[in-house]
């Protein structure tokens, strides 16, 4: 569970996120939801320690991230997984050796068990017969899953992704989205989305926080979604048609 | 940011540069990919440069030196003598502060935009030790190796091209090699190419790990860090010329 109290961050005097309070809990899938520049990467940059925040506490299970040292900073991360918007591949690795890193660095696993693994977490985000290709030569939904793949090799306790189907088409978006949902709950794992795509918002959203101007201004489940009157949410999620027919039809105000 | 906030990251950059690496096997093979990339790839255009360079001082010494009282076997003794006191460790590391300063660059600039470098954070891992450390010890290690042939091929150009143009016989040309031979001219040399081998290393590294942006920042960092790298080396030619051979 990660534990997010009354947090602040700034850059040059401007106030990006302001009082920013949350709870992630173990098995569930949480989005955070908001405009471009409501604050969602630098809430995600912090929680995973890339930024300092000024003000507040970040906590995983019960492990203030301000108060540890670096030392076990450093081992707490190793419970992190990371899926990047770009997925964040390294060029030079094959996608074997990607999703092979953070095993080789950190474990002192034989070549044979870390291939085991490496091709079990292959498997399981359907990308068996890839291990000798590079980044450069795979599809954008292919880079994601090996990034999906390289983040949960080490059976992480908490896993982030920053907008983990942009760029993607629907139906490739929607089985990363599945993917990942499964992923948690199968291992009972925090995982934190950021996204503004209203489909993984109805498809995954376990709990769901809207950010904006840096201040949380809504948080809820997939199903409240439909039913709140909060305009910041009514405005953002409800500001394609498609969404307002479906919130009709979900909440009974149109038949099929 | 003015020059000593600079400085000062600089400074606090190879402070985590200089940690012990955390897996001995990972850091052995991004050495050997490091010397690969950075030294062995620049054996052709060192090798290539210095026999010409070498060729062109003996042509241009022998038609300066037409006084029939000076001796021919000094334009041997004058070769020798400007391929390793300078051309060979200032001017061939000004030249790799293009090739590989660039590389360094680009390299580490373009896995700070795609993100590579967070993702290297988040895992756990010092990333700057991780990228940059074998950089350094690969450039120092091998930079003298590539320093030493230069000046090898740069006298062997230097023979060809008098003795073919038929400016200087070679019997004069190796008995001005003789000529006066101290071996801490080489020592010199060797100090000054791995102080500019550690600059060419880290100041484009420097740039590279802190660049924002995307790829343009990429390019403006790169061609600062050559910039920069080649200013720091004729400013540390100059100390160091003045504390080992004054």
């Amino acid at each position: 569970m990660i534990e997010v109290k009354n947090i602040y961050k700034g850059f040059n005097g401007v106030e990006i996120l302001k009082d920013v309070s949350a709870v992630f809990e173990n098995g569930k899938t949480s989005l955070i939801i908001g405009q471009s520049g409501s604050g969602k990467t630098v809430f995600l940059k912090c929680l995973l320690g890339l930024f300092e925040t000024e003000k507040g506490i970040i906590s995983f299970d019960g492990r203030n991230y301000a108060e540890l040292g670096i030392k076990v900073r450093r081992k707490l991360r190793e419970e992190i997984g990371m899926v990047f918007q770009g997925s964040a591949l390294y060029d030079s690795l094959t996608v074997e050796q990607n999703v092979m890193f953070p095993i080789k660095m950190f474990k002192n696993s034989s070549q044979k068990e870390m291939l085991i693994r490496v091709n079990e977490v292959l498997e399981r985000v359907n990308l068996e017969k890839s291990n000798k290709k590079y980044p450069s030569e795979l599809s954008g939904g292919m880079k994601k899953r090996v990034a999906i793949a390289r983040a949960i090799v080490m059976n992480p306790k908490y896993l982030f992704c920053d907008e983990p189907n942009s760029g993607l088409d629907p139906q490739t978006s929607t089985l990363i989205d599945n993917l990942i949902h499964e992923i948690t709950v199968e291992n009972n794992i925090t995982t934190i989305i950021n996204s503004h795509d209203m489909n993984s918002v109805m498809e995954i959203g376990d709990k769901i926080i809207l950010l904006k101007d840096g201040y949380k201004v809504w948080d809820g489940t997939k199903d409240e979604v439909f039913y709140t009157d909060n305009e910041a949410v009514t405005s953002f999620v409800y500001s394609s048609n498609l969404f307002k027919k479906v919130r009709e039809v979900y909440t009974g105000n149109i038949k099929l | 940011m003015n020059y000593i906030e600079h400085t000062g990251k600089y400074f606090a950059m190879l402070k985590q540069i200089f940690r012990k690496p955390q897996k001995w096997i990972i850091f052995k093979e991004s050495l050997f990919r490091e010397m690969e990339d950075i030294g062995i790839n620049s054996i052709g255009i060192t090798a290539f440069i210095s026999f010409f360079v070498g060729g062109v001082v003996v042509i241009q010494m022998a038609l300066n030196l037409e006084n029939p009282f000076i001796p021919r076997y000094l334009i041997g003794y004058a070769t020798r003598m400007s391929l390793v006191l300078e051309f060979s460790p200032t001017l061939m590391s000004i030249i790799l502060a293009g090739k590989v300063g660039s590389y360094i660059t680009s390299s580490i600039g373009t896995m700070r935009v795609t993100e590579q470098i967070d993702a290297l954070e988040v895992m756990g891992v010092n990333s700057l030790n991780y990228l940059v450390l074998p950089k350094i010890i690969a450039s120092v290690v091998f930079y003298p190796l590539l320093v030493t042939l230069g000046i090898f091929l740069g006298i062997y150009g230097g023979m060809v091209a008098g003795v073919l143009t038929d400016l200087i016989s070679m019997p004069d040309y190796i008995t001005g090699l003789r000529t006066d031979l101290d071996p801490f001219h080489f020592t010199y040399s060797m100090i000054k190419t791995v102080v500019f081998a550690f600059v060419i290393a880290t100041i484009p590294a420097y740039h590279g790990y802190y660049v924002h942006g995307g790829s343009l920042e990429v390019g403006r960092a790169g061609t600062k860090a050559v910039v920069w790298t080649s200013v720091v080396i004729i400013v540390l030619n100059y100390f160091l010329t003045q504390m080992l051979l004054s």
